[in-house]
């Protein structure tokens, strides 16, 4: 038996979730650390998230996200930030901190970058300059007002809500005179906006109501322009409540100049270089992948205060000091034990998911602004044209991953359709795997707390944890719209490709490491596969493919499964790198053997409940959709009883878990107040 | 005074939130668990490096921290430490934990001290905690200063104010809750420090950027130190008991409550 010596700390997540060689995001974990168990724990202890107007208490975390260099995180270091590169993977470890004591901070520091986002992707140069650069805390003797802003898209219900695909908010155009730039008049009804309390600027989306202007756009609103900047009423939602926001409502005149990316004129038109849906669709194409990671910090966060919770049960009494049951409370019971390491292993499987997503986008960052630039030098352009050409290199990729997997990609566009078809996939499954199961076994650890763990004062608000875990399966695109974005993305070859290689891969890993449950994912696997391809080949009785756009409750269902397995992937290569780095480090290498060990059982017991969670889901789709059993043989039933016989052992593993629980030493007290 | 330059000692010591157990480690005490336990910068070296940083600010002088501990968890504590304040870091590799030699400590720290490029000891201030959250014995920095021939020393210091002429006042802690007001003549001299005024600065990721250019290859470069002293045995170690014995009294002086802690402890 091994042991598990301690939670385990900065040294081995570095290692891990691979940012061990970058001193700037371990000194950046540090600084957010800070904030959010000093000023951000404070506030939640003393009850600020009891209220839905934005306090001084709340605004206080403004000052402290600005001197802690979370506000510049986002920025480059040409607009004042200190982070080269690409920031996505900073960003996800920024919420990741923040969340571990309360998601609304971290949202609220999130919803600042969202507004820029717009700029960030498309927009002038000019805008670029003006917001990111205003929007870094001035510098000590530097005289100027520093933007904050809001992100302007979700709109009243009923009617339009957050279909991206139309807008109420309209723009027209109220003046143009010769040789001189038009002026927009900017009606806007937002719902739900965060920052709203305290922005300085909005970023619109609206639609045209004027022949002048063609299609859709979005505008840059700044509190002081002529009109309206009416900030509304907040909206009186039940978590999140550290974050601000309101429902405002916008009528006001601006320059054109401020319609992000810019316009032309063609015959009297205005044109804007983006609407606004070229606009979202590359900020949500990432955004999202922080905010499942919020609910992983959430899993984790709760596996100390369940320990101490569960181990002094029953001090205080007129209990011997020595006796198992001062010693252990609740810990002598197994059933506490291995719920307790179920959901610390779901929430090392979201944190892996989460975090190999970012990463991904850190990667697929300059991939994008490289192929932008090949298609426009090959006089490729936007739309059809493009989808075309990319249909063609889909196809090289394709080659490619079937011929040689490991061989070095030398066209950077076969790289780029590659690493893009994986983002496509990675980035709706991490918002929707973990905030939905998330949110689930949030449930589980409150629960795991007794009566303790729906009270204000519960250590490490996991009731509060529980609750906002709901907000972040809904925002920035709720569930069901994750699911819509998976049926068509994981169904794409190049993807459907690289999983075949992984199941070869694992197939390959199981060999010598079988300690940990590589098998019985490899089976999950295999049955979400030839589920997959059965259902796109066959049709129901009534001669209707079983898979297609319509038939959700086929297509969504196969998109929960395959989030399932994913995330136990990826829990298994952060266990895998853990293995293998871990040696070179001096602080990690003595007691690396037990954090392995014990790792290894919670990858097997998450894999383990992934596959099941496949088979069950798969069995009722294969079995399910017709009335007899399919003619063309029953392929599953095969792979159904492999899986049965892969998870051998796994009960042992829960029982190693739980026994190491037990021993684990934890710190006297919760490093943030309650 | 221009460009004083101040060399601070600072330790780091396993975050006091955590458990921290004495067990056997080989010959010689240790924690459980060492290794595996975050660490902080020893927060009375931590109240000597803020009131350095404003000193130096003051003289545009240098500041330098000098510190003696296992590379990994230096590395670990500069991801914060480096983002208060711009130093350049001087390290040697050890072992940390508050069981080693607190003369072996600073042989090595003075033989770091002593390596500093340019360093002008008859410009510079030696500043360090005037205890230590460790096992602290209180002794290192009074050492470190007399292996150095700094035989100006203050302990327990709350302030420090510079004069033109490079002379200096201090406030020393004394009992009774009082200070000690002490006028030197100039550098060198010894600062152990208690906690000063300063609040611990924010976090500046840029300023720990800048440090860290410098902070990486110094911990790189770190050499192995040797604290090891064959003559120096712990019979026992263990944590101090927590005993309480509660009264309520609401009938008797401030000096009758003394008399009754000093009788007490005379009974122990």
């Amino acid at each position: 038996m091994y042991t598990l010596a301690t939670l385990p700390g900065d040294d081995i997540r570095s290692i891990m979730w691979r940012f061990a060689d970058r001193f700037e995001l371990q000194m950046l974990v540090q600084s957010v650390r800070a904030v959010a168990r000093g000023p951000v724990a404070r506030a939640v202890a003393e009850g600020a998230r009891n209220s839905h107007e934005w306090t001084t208490k709340k605004s206080q975390l403004l000052k402290a996200f600005d001197e802690s260099g979370i506000t510049a995180v986002f920025m480059d270091p040409e607009y004042g930030g200190f982070i080269e590169g690409p920031k996505n993977f900073a960003l996800a470890l920024t919420a990741y901190e923040l969340s571990w004591v309360d998601a609304g901070a971290a949202t609220g520091s999130l919803a600042g970058n969202l507004a820029l986002e717009p700029i960030h992707e498309r927009g002038t140069e000019e805008q670029k300059r003006t917001y990111m650069g205003g929007a870094v805390p001035p510098q000590q003797g530097e005289d100027r007002i520093q933007y904050r802003g809001a992100f302007g898209l979700t709109e009243p219900l009923p009617y339009v809500g957050v279909e991206t695909g139309m807008l109420g908010g309209k723009v027209r155009v109220a003046d143009w005179s010769a040789d001189k730039e038009p002026v927009l008049q900017v009606e806007k009804r937002g719902r739900f906006i965060t920052n709203m309390d305290f922005a300085n600027f909005v970023c619109v989306a609206v639609e045209s109501d004027d022949d002048r202007i063609k299609g859709s756009c979005m505008i840059i609103l700044e509190e002081t322009d002529p009109g309206t900047f009416d900030r509304g009423a907040p909206t009186l939602k039940l978590v999140h409540q550290l974050s601000s926001t309101r429902d405002p409502v916008f009528n006001m005149k601006v320059p054109a100049s401020r319609i992000i990316g810019g316009y032309t004129v063609k015959d009297g038109v205005i044109l804007p270089n983006f609407s606004h849906a070229e606009i979202i669709d590359p900020v949500f194409k990432h955004t999202r992948v922080t905010v499942g990671l919020m609910t992983a910090a959430k899993l984790v966060s709760a596996v100390e205060p369940v320990i101490r919770y569960q181990r002094g049960r029953f001090r205080g009494g007129s209990l011997e000091p020595e006796s198992p049951r001062y010693k252990l409370g609740i810990q002598q019971k197994e059933d506490a034990l291995h719920r307790t390491a179920a959901v610390w292993a779901a929430g090392e499987a979201a944190s892996s998911l989460g975090f190999a997503a970012a990463r991904l986008f850190d990667e697929l960052d300059p991939m994008e602004k490289e192929k932008e630039k090949y298609f426009r030098e090959q006089g490729i352009n936007k739309g059809r044209a493009e989808f075309k050409a990319l249909m063609k290199i889909q196809q090289d990729a394709v080659n490619h991953l079937e011929n040689d997997d490991d061989a070095p990609i030398g066209d950077p566009m076969i790289q780029y359709v590659i690493t893009d078809s994986l983002a496509n996939v990675l980035c709706p499954a991490t918002k929707l795997w973990n905030t939905g199961e998330g949110a689930t076994v949030m449930r589980e650890a409150v629960s795991l707390m007794g009566g303790y763990g729906i009270t204000e004062d519960c250590p490490g608000f996991l009731g509060q944890k529980w609750m906002d875990s709901q907000l972040e399966a809904t925002y920035e695109g709720p569930e069901a719209v994750q699911r819509r974005q998976l049926s068509i993305t994981m169904t794409n070859k190049v993807f459907l490709t690289q999983f075949g290689n992984w199941i070869q891969r694992l197939e390959n890993l199981s060999l010598t490491h079988s300690d940990m449950g590589i098998k019985s994912l490899v089976s999950g696997m295999k049955i979400w596969l030839e589920t997959l391809d059965y259902l796109q080949t066959h049709r129901d009785e009534n001669n209707t493919k079983l898979y297609s756009s319509s038939r959700q409750g086929v297509t969504f269902a196969m998109a929960d499964a395959l989030c399932w397995l994913l995330s136990s992937y990826y829990q298994m290569e952060d266990v895998l790198q853990l293995l293998q780095k871990g040696p070179e480090n001096a602080a990690v290498a003595p007691n690396l053997e037990g954090y392995v060990a014990f790792f290894k059982d919670l990858c097997f017991i998450q894999a383990s409940r992934a596959a099941h969670q496949v088979a069950q889901i798969c069995s009722e789709l294969y079995y399910g959709s017709a009335s007899t059993l399919p003619e063309s043989g029953d392929i599953l039933t095969p792979l159904l009883q492999e899986l049965n016989a892969n998870i051998a052992g796994v009960h042992l593993a829960k029982d190693r878990a739980a026994e190491a629980l037990t021993m684990v030493m934890i710190p006297e007290a919760l490093d943030y107040p309650q | 005074m221009t460009n004083l330059n101040v060399v601070v000692c600072a330790g780091i010591v396993p975050d006091p939130l955590q458990t921290l157990d004495p067990v056997q480690t080989g010959e010689k005490p240790g924690l459980r668990n060492e290794m595996m336990l975050p660490h902080v910068l020893d927060p009375w070296a931590g109240h000597a490096l803020y009131e350095a940083a404003e000193l130096v600010k003051e003289t545009g002088g240098k500041l330098y921290v000098v510190s003696i501990g296992p590379k990994a968890k230096l590395q670990q504590v500069m991801m914060t430490i480096a983002q208060k304040v711009p130093f350049q870091l001087i390290a040697a590799d050890a072992a940390a934990g508050g069981f080693s030699d607190s003369k072996q400590i600073a042989v090595q720290l003075a033989e770091l001290v002593k390596q500093i490029d340019g360093l002008d000891l008859s410009n510079t201030l030696l500043f360090g905690g005037w205890e230590s959250a460790s096992r602290g014995a209180g002794t290192t920095l009074q050492m470190v200063g007399e292996i150095l021939g700094v035989t100006d020393q203050f302990q327990g210091v709350d302030k420090i104010s510079l004069n033109d002429d490079g002379s200096f006042k201090v406030l020393e802690r004394i009992e009774g809750g009082k200070h000690l007001h002490s006028s030197c003549s100039g550098a060198p001299a010894v600062l152990g420090w208690a906690t000063g005024y300063l609040p611990e600065p924010p976090n500046n990721p840029q300023i720990g950027m800048t440090n860290m250019r410098t902070i990486m290859p110094a911990l790189q470069q770190a050499k192995p130190a040797d604290l090891e002293n064959p003559e120096l045995t712990f019979t026992a170690v263990e944590l101090p008991k927590q005993k309480r014995d509660t009264k309520i009294v609401k009938d008797i002086s401030a000096d009758e409550i003394a008399q009754e802690i000093i009788d007490w402890i005379k009974s122990k």
